[in-house]
Parts: structure tokens; C-alpha cells; sequence
């Protein structure tokens, strides 16, 4: 009998803490869908903020924040999987070796509003390009960096090496194998680890809130040395700043709605794509 | 001459692949030096002891880091009491003893909340936490440490819960053989011999929790209330280093005290987050080493 008392509280301790993991999750997408979703329109996502923001849709901060993505994607993508190249196709062990991989693993640690300040320090202050898209999107590069460096890492290091061998016996050179075998073969995990990273620079504020993005613009930014409106700072500004705020509050909802929506379709993206090369192997 | 081309582009290549592997180091460094130097500024107005041991951060007049690193503190300590037993039950859970058809649900449920933006957290932080902490405790604003606690916790738990998991799973079967063979039920192998043979990757996994919850930004910054002053208790508005870079940066003007002051205060943040992820990776590697 204490036995079966003792197993069945055990079980429950187990089950429990997973049940209320799970419970956290569920209250965060009823809570924000089910008050979100009914002022969530067409017109929310395609128009203009009118009236002080009181009324209006979200459009330019959808636009910002599929540009300010743009930039980080030109800038970290093609950095991060070169680097991740030479550590998995060049690099031999050494120190030189080791410190690279330190770094990147200490990268990954640094809070976001310290690439913030350093965005701010170096991009906008020293290289003078103000506080515009270009700032910001560089700013969400060097903090994506890390992220796509270890996960291309992972997907280079998946493929065989006698791959690799059997185009070196034939001839080519180290340069050609990577570029038309290795990374070809490589791409589908690549592009995963890719996607996954950028959806979380999509949801980013610390590091673009002194290197660019604003409250309120007119129209959309046409050049990269303007200033932007983004979906998660819009959301910080509605449901703190804002001197409406109880007025708002449903538009805030909806903000929240359509920002956890894109960075839910970007990770389904990044699933899909590994389903289909899991499947292919 | 064909030859020699190829071997020219294969050389070129080879070298810009090292110097975006370089840019890693020159990052690092750069950060680093930014933080370092602007600090150094700083510290030809302010005396470091009274940075370190004054009571106020009052810009302009009191430079004091103190109650900023005790209010990053409280809330990162409260968020681990609430995400450690949590996460780390939840991760025996799914490695011990859920069905594999159980694991294929929760895991990408596990990877669900780890995607939803940090300002999302925080906007919940004002419109459902705060007012429940209230109403439960009988006081005015929901805005204090155990909201931002509570927000944190659930921010750290998927990284707790990945990281413990794999410990968990890289114990050798053999060991809990072995442990069932001699006589023990399935709880007392899971304690006794399967979670401490795990511990160092537990650890690893806790301090990587904590260095994710020491660095966010938006949710404190949103769920706190924003009181710059040496907390008394979980029921206190609080403002952690994160939220006053945030705040602060925003209106300060250039190169004044007060923006080498932020500089200085990251550049404690930066040493502190450093150091526990340096020890996550010891212990980390120490696991690794340990199975090898």
C-alpha cells in the first residue's frame, strides 16, 4: 500500500511539473489568441496607424520588421556560414582553433542589450550611419552570427566525409568540394538552423532600441538610412508607452497576435524543411 | 595556367573562409573593448568604490550599481526556484518515463515556447500576471520582482528543459541495468543513480538557464514597475541593469557620465553573464568527458 502511494506521488510529481510547463504555454496562446484574434483584421495588417495610434492597422511595423530580417539575413548569413566552413573544412586543432570556438560560444551568451550598445557604439556612432535600418540590421547580424555559425557547424558535420574524399580523388580542389558538394548536400539543415535564427531576431527589441527603430514614421522606409517601425517595439510601445493604454489594449493584442504568428510560421518553415531532408536521407 | 587559376581561387578562398572565422575573435574583442573603454571613462568621474558599495542610482548625482545588481539578482534567483525543480522534473519526465508517442507532443510544444518573443512575455507580464499577483496578495501595482520571477522562469525553462534532457539521456543504459538488477524500483534508480550520474549536464543546464535569465531585457523591463532602489522583497518594484540600459540609453546625451555610467553597468553584466556561461561549459564538458 505505501508503496503504491509513494510510486503513484512520484508519477504525479513528474507528471505534474510537466503539466504545468505545458499549462504555461497554453495560458501565454489563450490568453493572447482569444483576446487577440477577434480586433485582428485584413485591414490590421494592411493599414496605417491613425489617430495617435488608436485606431489603424500595424502595416509599417510588419514592413520594418520584414526589412530590418532582410538586412540581418544579407550580412549574417553569408559571415556565419563561412566561418562555420573553415571551422569544419579548414581548421585543424589548435589554439588559434580553440579561441574561435570560445568566442563563438561566448557570443552566444552576451546579453542582447550589450550588441545593442555595441550596435550603438560602433555602427551608429563611430561608422556614422545614424540610428536607420542599416544600424539596426546590423546589430541583429552580429547577434545572429553565433546561432547560425554553430548550426550550420551541425549541418556540415552531418555529411560523410567520404563524399568529400571521393571528389578530392577526383581531382578537384578543396574550394570546388565545398562549393559543389559539401554545401549543396549541406543546405537543407543549413537553411533549418538559418530560418530558426531568424525568427528569433525578428522578435528581438533590446538590440535595435537605440539603433533605429522608432514609435511612429509616416510611410514605410524606402532607403536603409532611415529609421523604422518594428512589430515587437510597436508591441512595447502600445502596451507601456502609449497615453491611451487601456484604449489601445486590444490593438495590442493584435500586435502580439501577428508578431507570434510570423515567428511561428518562420519556425514551421524551418520544421518542415527538416522533415523533408530527414525523410530524403 | 589553368591549373594554377584554380589553385589561386582555392588558396583565395581558403583565406577569406579564415578571416570570417577570425571575425569571431575580432567580435568577441570588440565588444569588449567597447564596454572596457567607455567604463574607463566613467571611472575618471567616479569613484569605483562608491559605485560598487553606494545605495543610489540616481543619475547625475549617485552612480551606484548596487541596487540595480541586487534587484538582476532577486529576479534571476526567484526565476530559478520556480524553473529548476520544474524543468529538470519535466526533463526526467520526457526522457524516463513518457512513451515516444508522448515525447513526439511535447517536445515541439517545448520548442513553441522557447520561440515566442521575450516583448510577447512581457506584454503578458502586464496584462495577466501583474493584476493576478495584485488580486492573490492583496496590493496595488502586479508590477514587481516575483512577476518579472515568474515571466523569467518560464523564459529559462526551455533551455533547463533541452539541456537537461540530453544529460539525462546520455547516462549509459547500462547504469540503470545494472542499478534495476541489483534490486531497485524505477525511482530509486531515477535518484540515486541516473540524475547524479547526470548532474554535471543538470548543472550546465541551470547556469545556462540563469545566464539566459540574468540577460533579458524586455520582459523586466516591461513586468518590474521600474524602481531603481535596494529591494526588500519579492513584492518590490525592482529595475534590473538590462531594463536601465534600456531606459536610460534612449535620452541620455553623448558621452556624458551618464552614458559612460550605462557602459560601466553592461560591462558588470557582460563579466557576471561570462562567467556563468564559462562554468555551464566546464560542466558541460565535463559530462562530455565523463561519458567519452
Amino acid at each position: 500500500m505505501k508503496k503504491l502511494l509513494l510510486n503513484s506521488f512520484y508519477l504525479m510529481l513528474f507528471l505534474g511539473s510537466t503539466l504545468v510547463v505545458c499549462l504555461a504555454l497554453g495560458i501565454i496562446l489563450w490568453d493572447i489568441f482569444s483576446k487577440g484574434l477577434p480586433s485582428l483584421s485584413w485591414d490590421f495588417i494592411v493599414k496605417f496607424p491613425l489617430n495617435g495610434m488608436t485606431t489603424g492597422g500595424v502595416f509599417p511595423a510588419i514592413v520594418g520588421t520584414v526589412l530590418l530580417t532582410l538586412i540581418t539575413t544579407c550580412f549574417a548569413v553569408p559571415f556565419g556560414i563561412a566561418c562555420a566552413v573553415y571551422l569544419n573544412e579548414y581548421a585543424k586543432p589548435s589554439i588559434l582553433t580553440n579561441t574561435i570556438r570560445a568566442s563563438i560560444r561566448n557570443l552566444a551568451g552576451i546579453p542582447s542589450i550589450i550588441y545593442g550598445l555595441f550596435g550603438l557604439a560602433l555602427f551608429v556612432k563611430t561608422l556614422q550611419l545614424g540610428t536607420s535600418l542599416l544600424s539596426a540590421g546590423l546589430t541583429l547580424g552580429l547577434l545572429s552570427l553565433p546561432y547560425i555559425i554553430t548550426t550550420t557547424e551541425e549541418a556540415l558535420k552531418r555529411i560523410s566525409n567520404s563524399l568529400r574524399e571521393a571528389t578530392l580523388a577526383l581531382g578537384a580542389t578543396q574550394f570546388e568540394t565545398i562549393k559543389d558538394v559539401v554545401l549543396p548536400k549541406a543546405l537543407p539543415g543549413i537553411l533549418t538552423g538559418v530560418i530558426l535564427t531568424l525568427s528569433r531576431a525578428a522578435g528581438e527589441t533590446a538590440p535595435i532600441l537605440f539603433t533605429g527603430v522608432a514609435f511612429y514614421i509616416s510611410g514605410v522606409p524606402h532607403s536603409l538610412h532611415q529609421e523604422f517601425m518594428a512589430l515587437p517595439y510597436h508591441l512595447y510601445m502600445l502596451s507601456t508607452q502609449h497615453n491611451a493604454i487601456e484604449q489601445v489594449r486590444p490593438l495590442a493584442y493584435s500586435t502580439a497576435v501577428v508578431l507570434i504568428l510570423l515567428v511561428f510560421i518562420l519556425n514551421m518553415v524551418a520544421i518542415l524543411i527538416r522533415i523533408k531532408y530527414r525523410t530524403q536521407d | 595556367m589553368k591549373k594554377s587559376r584554380r589553385d589561386l581561387i582555392d588558396w583565395i578562398f581558403k583565406q577569406a573562409f579564415k578571416a570570417a572565422g577570425l571575425t569571431a575573435i575580432a567580435l568577441l574583442g570588440g565588444i569588449f573593448f567597447m564596454l572596457f573603454y567607455n567604463s574607463v571613462s566613467f571611472f575618471m568621474h567616479i569613484n569605483p568604490l562608491d559605485f560598487f558599495t553606494g545605495s543610489q542610482w540616481d543619475p547625475d548625482y549617485h552612480y551606484s550599481i548596487l541596487p540595480l545588481i541586487l534587484s538582476t539578482a532577486l529576479v534571476a534567483v526567484g526565476s530559478m526556484i520556480i524553473a529548476i525543480p520544474l524543468g529538470i522534473l519535466t526533463a526526467a519526465f520526457l526522457s524516463e518515463l513518457a512513451s515516444k508517442r508522448l515525447q513526439i507532443i511535447l517536445k515541439p510544444l517545448i520548442e513553441m515556447l522557447a520561440a515566442i518573443p521575450s516583448v510577447a512575455i512581457g506584454f503578458l507580464g502586464i496584462v495577466l500576471i501583474g493584476p493576478g499577483i495584485a488580486k492573490l496578495f492583496g496590493i496595488q501595482n502586479g508590477l514587481n520582482a516575483l512577476n518579472g520571477s515568474v515571466l523569467l522562469a518560464i523564459m529559462a525553462l526551455p533551455t533547463i528543459i533541452t539541456i537537461s534532457e540530453d544529460a539525462i539521456n546520455a547516462v549509459p543504459l547500462s547504469h540503470r541495468e545494472a542499478s534495476l538488477a541489483l534490486g531497485a524500483n524505477r525511482w530509486q534508480t531515477l535518484f540515486r543513480i541516473t540524475i547524479p550520474a547526470a548532474l554535471p549536464g543538470l548543472l550546465a543546464a541551470v547556469l545556462l538557464g540563469l545566464g539566459r535569465a540574468l540577460g533579458e531585457t524586455m520582459t523586466v523591463l516591461m513586468a518590474t514597475g521600474n524602481a531603481a532602489s535596494i529591494p526588500h522583497g519579492f513584492l518590490d518594484s525592482i529595475r534590473t541593469i538590462t531594463a536601465t540600459i534600456a531606459i536610460e540609453m534612449g535620452e541620455v546625451p553623448y558621452q556624458t557620465t551618464h552614458y559612460f555610467a550605462l557602459f560601466a553597468i553592461a560591462a558588470i553584466l557582460f563579466l557576471i553573464s561570462l562567467l556563468i556561461n564559462m562554468l555551464g561549459e566546464y560542466f558541460a564538458n565535463r559530462l562530455r568527458k565523463f561519458h567519452a
